[in-house]
Formats: structure tokens, C-alpha cells, sequence
């Protein structure tokens, strides 16, 4: 388990219009990645490029290489459906299925694959998902209430729980805290650094002690303009990003001279 | 911002025109048109609220009333088992019908709006919904007409070859009809009446579907089709329900078309051959021919008190339905 991530020269378009242009990077199994910017900057439509979930879009496509492994994840003949089911994704804002019990919302994916289990082996499935995302002492006992109950920092780690799962390869996770107060925001951060021992974890996140205390590597992303492609600027290690970037642009923006 | 009379007050306090000032209160005053804006807007939707009453009660009390020669005769007394056999058959006949036609326009309903907001390409949907809507300004007596003369002779053959090969259900036993106006043919015309406002329910609702629900499933590695079952059925079942229910609403009460498709008869299990009748086509086809306060007119009136009710636990029903699973619904 656990796959790397490269992209070679990816342009990320959609229609005609070039969101993110030329990006290269190496991002390697078992470790988080951050994407720190301004918004508007292609973080965001970079990361969901490495799902393909950008494509939900009608004219989204890319150019250039994106892999998996050795697997290029736009070569032909590859569906979405399963390059979706090996790179997971968390969301900005918690979205458990909210007519699905918080046991259903866990089996969810898995049940996609149309695999009949036991109902021991849904119960073992559930437990470890969510023993996986630090819920299960929260909610062991109302496994049949609705996800929806549940507080939104709990809802987020039920949406963690649901993308575990299903075993993926790689998680990204959008702005995964941004709708989430201080302390759900810091047990979020502890499963993280958790789930970076079995899964590549590629997060965006707006708020840069985040970027800094979870990413062992981070990428800056920046727009020269409106209309304008955007551009990852540098990438490098956490610790120099913040304390020593090499590039201007990047100084300015971590000492909050911008953004 | 301070005027020249202000920067002096306190020298002025104790001047007998300023102690008259305090009890005036900055707060009170207010708009007053818009006061009087709202006391009349509340009243007129009080009113409204209170016409659909009023209307509602009217309705009840004169079917009732109206209906007691049907029930009750000076010299026999209550005659309720005498109404009850005239009024099953034409009860059953109505559900037969309108329950032909929800099965028929259902799925194509649930299809079609389907398709409109999740699988055409965004130019053609819009024009399938306005034509889907066209379907609904069709007035009924032209759908009986079209049910009469074309689709009730189309539908022969299809009553002959049941007949023949499926006879042993009763469904298709009985001699199909010659002429194809049958209930069935009812039931299908019924079905294209209805479904255009199932079809716009549904589309209304799977357009509403949270993006972020769908796009929950589509990264846990769902096909569009698993999508859909995973988010936007969930998510528009209420509004499925309550589009079937005005459906049905209407199937029940539909009356030209019916009156127009169906030759009524007695009440019989086939559905191919002439047979059955429903109770908005027996109160238009009775109506004329009832003296005013005779028996007979009254038992139409009756009949339609029993249409009123049915329509009613239905509506009721539907309600309890859609209320049964709140805490998932979503709205939380």
C-alpha cells in the first residue's frame, strides 16, 4: 500500500482556459505533502487533477504525465472510476452521506465494489476504519444514527473513516479543517500525522502553522493575475519554505506580506 | 457631525424646554409605512391562509350534506350496504386505473428526469424539459380524444395476442375488446398525463442533489450510476414520493380523459376487455341524466365524497411517508 505521485509538465485546463500550468513534483509514498497559496492560485485544481475528480467539470482535461507508481493515471484506456478508488479524497467541507447511518456512511465505498461480506466482517471493517480515524470511542454505541448528527469535527473524521476504508493508495484532503474549530482541527492534525504511516497524504490547507506542523514537504502555489495560469512557485522541504525559501515570492507570502 | 445647539447642551439642561426632551425615545422612532406594510401583508396572508379553509370545509359540508339521500331513505332507514355495492366497483376501478398508470409513468418519469439533470449535455436538457412541460399543457379532453381514436384501436392486437398467449391470468382473461377502450388503455393514457408533472418534480429535486454529496460518492471510486444511488436517490426521495402523489392525485380525479377512453361497464378483473368504470368518469357520465334532488343525484354526490376521502389518505399517506425518515433526510 501506499504509491508516490509524479507529475511531469502537467497543464491542468479547463476548456481553453489554463488553470495550472507546468507543474513538476515528486511526491513519495508514506509522507504529507502540503500545498500552501493564495486562493485562486490552482492548489486546489491541482490536487483534484490527481484524482481526476476536476473532470466533474465538462471540459476539464490535462496535458503532461501524472503518475502513480510507474502508472500513468491519464493514460489511455484508464477509467476514473478507478484511479478515484486508489486516491482518496477528503473534502473542505464534511460531507457524510446524510441519509446513511454512520455504519453505512463507513461501508460506503467499500460496498461499491459490490463485495459481499459478513456481517462480522462489516463489523470488523467499520471498527477498524473508524479506530483508524479516532472516532470509534465517540460513536461505538449510536453506529445506526445518522452521519449528520454527529458534530462537524466528528463528521470530518467519519468522511476520513469512509475514504480509509477502502484501503486507498494515496488521500488527499482539501482544506480538510477550514470548517472546523481549533480543537477538531488539532485531533484532524494528530490523525494525520497517523495516517502518514500508511498512506501518501497531499493536503491543501490555507493556514500555514497547519502546513507546518503536519507536511514534511511543501509546495507553494501562486497566480501572476487574473486569468492567469497558476504556477507552483517552489517546492521543497517544510522547514525550508518557512525558514529559508529561495524564492521571493514565497518569502513574502509565508511572512504574511501577502495573501 | 455635532450641530452648534449639541456642543452647548449641558449649559442648557436646565432650561425648561430641554427637560421636555428626555422623554423622547431615539428608538421608537420608526418607519411607519413600513409598520402598516406589514400589519397589511400579515393580515392578507392570514386571509389566504384562511380562504384554503374555508373552501376546504365549504367542500366537505356539501358533499356531505348533499350525499345523505344515498345513504338514508325515509322508509328503509340507513341504506349503507345498498351505497357500499354501487360505490366498491367504481372505487376499484379508479384505483385500477391510477395504479396502472404510476406503474406505467414512474419509471419513465424517474428516467427521464434523470436524464435531463445528470446524463444530457446541458444544451439538449433544457429543451427536453420544455417539452416535457408542453406535454402538460395538452388539455385533458384532447389526451381522451387521442386515447379514444388512435391509441384504444393501436392497443387491439396487443389485447388479442394477451389474450391469447397470457390468458390463464385473469388479468387477460374475458373477451378483449374490439374497440380498445378498456381500462387499461385508460390507465395508459392516464400514465402520459401524469407523467410530465412527476418528471418536473423529480428534475426540480435531482438538480437540487449537494455537489458535495455527489462528488462524496464519485471519490470513494463510484460509477455515475452509483453515484445516483448512492446521493441523489437518497437525497430526492421525498420529492420522488411527492411527485408520484400528485400523480396520482391527478390520475384519480382525472375525468375527460377517462370518460372519454373508457366504455364502462361492470366490474371485472380483466383488464383487456370492456369492463370497469372510475368515479370521476361515472359523476361526468351520470351527472346530466340525474334529476336535481333526486336519489340518483345525490349518490353521485356520495361517490364523489368517497373520491374526496380516497384523495385525502393518499395525500396523508404520502406525508407520514416522506416524515417517517426525517432524522436522514438531510435537512438536519
Amino acid at each position: 500500500m501506499s504509491k508516490s505521485i509524479t507529475a511531469k509538465d502537467l497543464n491542468v485546463y479547463y476548456g481553453d482556459f489554463l488553470a495550472v500550468e507546468g507543474v513538476n513534483i515528486e511526491i513519495a509514498a508514506r509522507s504529507v505533502t502540503a500545498f500552501i497559496g493564495p486562493s485562486g492560485c490552482g492548489k486546489t485544481t491541482f490536487l483534484r487533477s490527481l484524482n481526476r475528480m476536476h473532470e466533474v467539470l465538462p471540459g476539464a482535461r490535462v496535458e503532461g504525465q501524472l503518475l502513480l507508481d510507474d502508472d500513468d493515471i491519464y493514460g489511455p484506456g484508464v477509467d476514473p472510476v478507478t484511479v478515484r478508488s486508489m486516491v482518496g479524497m477528503v473534502f473542505q467541507r464534511p460531507n457524510p452521506f446524510p441519509t446513511m447511518s454512520i455504519r453505512d456512511n463507513v461501508l460506503a465505498g467499500y460496498r461499491l465494489n459490490g463485495a459481499r461480506m459478513s456481517k462480522s466482517q462489516a463489523d470488523g471493517i467499520v471498527e477498524g476504519a473508524l479506530r483508524g480515524a479516532n472516532l470509534w470511542n465517540e460513536v461505538k454505541d449510536r453506529l445506526d444514527k445518522p452521519g449528520s448528527g454527529l458534530s462537524g469535527g466528528q463528521q470530518q473524521r467519519l468522511c476520513i473513516a469512509r475514504t480509509v476504508a477502502v484501503k486507498p493508495e494515496v488521500i488527499l484532503m482539501d482544506e480538510p479543517c477550514s470548517a472546523l474549530d481549533p480543537i477538531s482541527t488539532l485531533a484532524i492534525e494528530d490523525l494525520i500525522s497517523e495516517l502518514q504511516k500508511e498512506y501518501t497524504i497531499v493536503i491543501v490547507t490555507h493556514n500555514m502553522q497547519q502546513a507546518a506542523r503536519v507536511s514534511q514537504k511543501t509546495a507553494f502555489f501562486n497566480i501572476a493575475g487574473t486569468g492567469k495560469p497558476g504556477k507552483m512557485i517552489e517546492y521543497a522541504e517544510t522547514s525550508t519554505i518557512f525558514n529559508n525559501p529561495t524564492n521571493q515570492q514565497t518569502e513574502r507570502y509565508v511572512s504574511g506580506k501577502f495573501g | 457631525m455635532t450641530s452648534p445647539g449639541e456642543s452647548h447642551s449641558p449649559a442648557k439642561a436646565t432650561e425648561p424646554s430641554n427637560r421636555q426632551e428626555p422623554s423622547h425615545n431615539a428608538l421608537t422612532t420608526s418607519d411607519s409605512g413600513g409598520v402598516m406594510g406589514d400589519r397589511v401583508f400579515s393580515g392578507l396572508a392570514l386571509l389566504a391562509g384562511v380562504a384554503i379553509l374555508i373552501t376546504l370545509a365549504f367542500v366537505a359540508i356539501f358533499l356531505s350534506f348533499n350525499s345523505v339521500g344515498a345513504v338514508y331513505r325515509e322508509e328503509e332507514g340507513l341504506i349503507l350496504r345498498q351505497f357500499l355495492e354501487y360505490a366498491y366497483p367504481l372505487v376499484i376501478g379508479t384505483l385500477i386505473a391510477s395504479l396502472i398508470a404510476l406503474v406505467l409513468a414512474t419509471p419513465v418519469a424517474v428516467g427521464v428526469a434523470l436524464y435531463i439533470s445528470h446524463f444530457s449535455p446541458p444544451r439538449l436538457s433544457k429543451s427536453i424539459g420544455y417539452l416535457i412541460d408542453l406535454l402538460a399543457a395538452i388539455p385533458s379532453v384532447v389526451y381522451g380524444a387521442w386515447g379514444m381514436s388512435f391509441l384504444g384501436p393501436a392497443l387491439v392486437p396487443v389485447y388479442g395476442w394477451l389474450h391469447q398467449h397470457l390468458g390463464f391470468i385473469p388479468l387477460f382473461a374475458g373477451n378483449p375488446s374490439q374497440t380498445g377502450r378498456t381500462i387499461f388503455t385508460a390507465g395508459v393514457v392516464l400514465g402520459v398525463m401524469i407523467l410530465p408533472i412527476i418528471t418536473s418534480v423529480c428534475r426540480e429535486i435531482f438538480i437540487q442533489t449537494p455537489k458535495l454529496h455527489e462528488e462524496a460518492a464519485l471519490a470513494l471510486g463510484a460509477t455515475r450510476w452509483e453515484m445516483i444511488t448512492m446521493a441523489v436517490f437518497p437525497f430526492a426521495r421525498a420529492g420522488i414520493i411527492s411527485g408520484v402523489m400528485l400523480g396520482l392525485g391527478r390520475a384519480l380525479g382525472e375525468t375527460m380523459a377517462v370518460a372519454l377512453v373508457l366504455s364502462p361497464g361492470l366490474l371485472t378483473a380483466s383488464l383487456i376487455s370492456s369492463g370497469n368504470s372510475t368515479i370521476p368518469a361515472e359523476i361526468a357520465l351520470g351527472f346530466p341524466e340525474a334529476p336535481p334532488g333526486s336519489e340518483r343525484q345525490a349518490q353521485l354526490i356520495a361517490i364523489g365524497l368517497v373520491l374526496f376521502v380516497i384523495t385525502l389518505i393518499v395525500n396523508m399517506t404520502a406525508r407520514w411517508i416522506v416524515n417517517r425518515h426525517k432524522d436522514f433526510s438531510g435537512a438536519n
